[in-house]
């Protein structure tokens, strides 16, 4: 490593009194089916300047803990059973709310993940900003709108709003994503606090705007020597910016200790779990990818007419697209949201109506075939989609819904279709005795299973994987994309897998392409292609990628 | 990693009727409601033979007294036994809700959903004609009606239903709008479903929910309309009679003889929270999300 490791930086605040100091939090929710001890007995403190990260796969109780110091969890359910949380001297659960809304609006400022939902559509970013300035709940710390205007602006520059002055004018809508949660940060540091809690801030966001925000996020506290908390599912994203870890996992703490301990010399099982869970390094499966092609791809373009505005304007999502895949490769899509990646896969399987251009399935042209035509061909290629939650019907049980393209496509009848829905389940890992379940009645993992056994169930030739991990927590993802590996491997499958997290491609991929505004800008074998891309947009793409490694992390931060 | 568990819990299986079923056993509620309702329609049935009198049968010495032993729930001014004419009166209301309903639901749900599913200038086009017959004064169109085919209960029934299943369809046509763009639609389309298949098994069960709330709702109104038809002349006759009708009378002569409104009234009301009960109940038996505990 390059790097110079800074092991005084944690240590320089150890002798001064913790800003923040939370002992023995419990948290309970009671509801109709009993008490979930959604957090249960956790201490951490953080010091001025320091950054404590959180890190835990959904359902930890991570969030929870950090709602609850601002007193912002629904009661009832939510109920504190115990535990003190001292800030500055005071107690955060037991002061009265008049005190707790000075602590809001003065000391304690938080980030929610989506910059989206948490920005009012209807008032301009400026009126939203300079809010809590004009309408304090300190009377005396009121500023006039001038004041207070002037104060928005120069933070909207610090944040790195280019033409704040105009900007200052504009509604969240007309900003991107990652724009919007610059307004956010720069909304909660309005009153300077003294604590930022960051929940998921990045999750959101594209992975190069995600590394612009978290060096930002740094940058700011630095100059203001704030105390940041932040909550996260990534130990990736963490390792860069965080001097402490807690490690949270059903609610109760698993691990805490400075980032490096966690990271080089952890003890817990549970740590080490999450950090082998990450997806790294190169592909360890053989290539099998045949010379003779399955699909071939030619000058493709699917274009959109947006009726948003008020004119009708044309959204070139794929343009000019052209690709094979080899029988038996696994190909990988990347690209930013927004790239045509997705919609480039549907092209293929003709779900999305292509403009021009051909696709070719096995020497057939698929493009122009009507809806009738393409439906001995639908049973050849399939699709698995991101959002296991979205992607099943919520009124079939799993019976139902595995049967159902069984039957229809007469690959059982009904003396054996239980037979046959059974070694589905067997195949994807679903216990048979879970058969007769609705899709609400199992987790994400389990559910992508379910959408994994529909997929597979036509004996296809061709999978195209939307994301198919992307929803799920880190140690449920790796367990899927080893689920999708021995598929493709035990059925002979064709595969292209769709992701814009580059670490989960590399992990899975013979072969990538790159797509930009819906462009395929660049192609290659993997591992080729990460030691030595040629366009300038993936080398900042692959440069990007946060990895769980805190000391190159922050050698790579202190670069920039 | 394959879980070796040779015993399946229920072979058999059970599908979401059977579930709801089980379900709205155990709703408390529900259940009352739902005897409610099958105990009006079996007198209903039952009326010309357990009826205590004719309906056009006149007491002409107790014109408009109050509940008695010999007329439990009174007479008219005309001397009519009131709990014979609610009797009558629930065997038209009964049927008009019902089958003006039913026709509502049929036309509005098949129609919404094909024009939210598939969109575009077809959704345009049929929309707009749901816009035009909202305009249209439906008084109007029934006129028109009963003109051309002449009065009789059967055309009633079609007319209100006819009026009734647009509001169904806009409901059906925003739910299967929002519908159509879920994943697990895509997926079926992706297996290679035909259109209908798609729209029947997995379009139509997920608006279930607002439709049968919705369908409660309509049954009572339906009542009413038949009432205020009635009372223009344009539905059934006297002596004939009907909740909607006995009501309208009720209301006339509410100050001096407040039974001939409240029992009425009370017939319609029972039935009003019959319904909604079993709706409710209906409502969350057949969404699996609820547990079946």
């Amino acid at each position: 490593m390059l790097s110079i490791p800074e092991p005084q930086r944690t240590n320089e605040f150890n002798n001064m009194t913790s800003l923040l100091d939370v002992k023995n939090l419990k948290v309970h929710f009671h509801t109709r089916n009993g008490r979930v001890k959604a957090v249960d007995d956790v201490s951490f403190s953080v010091n001025a300047g320091e950054t404590l990260a959180i890190v835990g796969e959904s359902g930890s109780g991570k969030s929870v803990t950090c709602y609850s110091l601002l007193d912002l969890l629904p009661k009832p359910p939510a109920k504190i059973e115990g535990g003190t949380a001292m800030f500055d001297g005071e107690d955060l659960l037991t002061c009265s709310s008049e005190r707790m809304r000075h602590f809001r609006g003065n000391d304690i400022a938080m980030i929610f993940q989506d910059p989206m939902t948490s920005l009012n559509p209807n008032l301009t970013i400026g009126e939203q900003l300079i809010e809590p300035l004009i309408y304090h709940p300190d009377k005396a710390r009121r500023q006039s709108r001038n004041i207070a205007k002037c104060r928005a602006i120069e933070l909207l520059k610090e944040v790195g709003i280019l033409d704040a002055e105009r900007r200052f004018k504009s509604y969240p809508h007309e900003f991107s994503g990652g724009m919007r949660q610059r307004v956010m940060i720069a909304m909660a540091l309005i009153n300077e606090p003294r604590l930022l809690i960051c929940d998921e801030p990045t999750t959101a966001l594209d992975v190069t705007i995600q590394a612009q925000i978290l060096e930002l996020i740094k940058k700011l506290q630095k100059s203001r020597n704030v105390a940041v908390i932040f909550i996260s599912h990534d130990l990736g994203v963490v390792a860069g910016i965080a001097d402490k870890i807690l490690v949270m996992c059903n609610g109760l703490a698993m691990e805490t200790g400075n980032a490096d301990k966690i990271f080089y010399n952890t003890e817990d099982d549970y740590t080490k779990r999450l950090l082998n869970a990450i997806p790294e390094g190169a592909k360890t499966m053989v290539n099998r990818a045949q010379d003779k092609s399955l699909v071939e791809v030619s000058n493709l373009r699917t274009w959109f007419k947006d009726y948003s505005g008020s004119k009708v304007s044309i959204v070139k999502a794929v343009e000019n697209a052209s690709l094979t895949i080899k029988r038996g490769e696994i190909l990988g899509l990347v690209g930013e949201s927004g790239s045509g990646k997705s919609t480039l896969g549907r092209s293929i399987l003709q779900l999305a109506p292509t403009t021009e251009g051909t696709v070719t399935f096995d020497g057939t042209q698929l493009t122009g075939m009507s809806n009738s035509q393409m439906v001995p061909w639908r049973r050849r290629m399939q699709m698995i989609f991101q959002d296991p939650y979205a992607s099943l019907n919520p009124r079939m049980t799993v019976f139902e819904t595995l049967a159902e393209p069984l039957l229809y496509h007469g690959l059982a009848n009904k003396n054996n279709i239980t037979e046959q829905v059974q070694s589905l389940m067997d195949d994807v890992g679903l216990a048979r005795a879970q058969m007769r379940k609705y899709p609400h009645e199992f987790s994400g993992g389990q559910r992508q299973r379910i959408a994994i056994g529909r997929a597979i169930a036509t004996k296809p030739e061709l999978i195209i994987a939307d994301e198919p991990v992307s929803a799920l927590d880190v140690t449920i993802q790796a367990q899927i994309l080893d689920l999708i590996l021995d598929l493709v491997e035990r059925h002979n499958l064709t595969m292209m897998f769709i992701s814009h997290d580059l670490s989960v491609v590399r992990y899975i991929s013979d072969r990538v392409l790159v797509m930009h505004h819906g462009i395929l800008i660049e192609q290659g074998d993997t591992e080729s292609l990460w030691a030595n891309p040629k366009e300038p947009y993936t080398q900042n793409l692959l440069a990007a990628i946060p990895l769980a490694d805190p000391v190159s992390e922050r050698a790579r931060m202190a670069r920039i | 990693m394959i879980p070796n568990d040779t015993h399946i819990q229920s072979d058999k299986g059970t599908s979401l009727w059977e579930d709801a079923w089980i379900k709205l056993r155990k709703n408390r509620l529900a259940l009352i409601g739902l005897s409610l309702l099958i105990f009006l329609c079996i007198m209903s049935l039952l009326t010309p033979w357990i009826a205590p009198y004719g309906y056009e049968e006149q007491d002409l010495l107790m014109g408009a007294t109050p509940p008695s032993a010999q007329h439990w729930l009174g007479t008219d001014i005309f001397g009519r036994d009131m709990l014979t004419r609610i009797m009558w009166g629930g065997r038209v209301s009964l049927m008009v809700g019902f089958i003006a309903t039913a026709v509502a639901l049929a036309i509005g749900v098949i129609y919404g959903a094909v024009a939210g599913y598939v969109g575009g200038r077809v959704d345009a086009a049929m929309m707009r004609l749901v816009d035009i017959l909202y305009a249209l004064p439906f008084m109007i169109f029934i006129i028109l009606l009963m003109v051309v085919f002449g009065r009789n209960l059967l055309l009633l029934f079609f007319a209100i239903g006819a009026v009734e299943w647009l509001t169904m369809a806009r409901i059906v046509r925003g739910q299967v709008m929002s519908l159509r763009k879920q994943e697990f639609v895509e997926a079926a389309h992706s297996l290679g479903l035909s259109q209908w298949i798609i729209i029947r098994r997995h379009i139509i069960p997920n608006t279930l929910g607002p439709v049968i709330v919705y369908t409660t709702l309509t049954i009572p109104s339906v009542m009413l309309l038949e009432a205020f038809l009635s009372f223009l002349g344009l539905g059934i006759q006297p002596p004939q009679s009907s909740w909607g009708l006995l009501i309208n009378y009720g209301v006339e002569t509410m100050e001096e003889y407040p039974w001939l409104l409240i029992f009425p009234g009370i017939a319609l009301s029972l039935t009003l929270f019959a319904l909604n009960f079993l709706g409710d109940g209906l409502r969350d038996a057949l969404d699996p999300r609820t547990s079946k505990d």
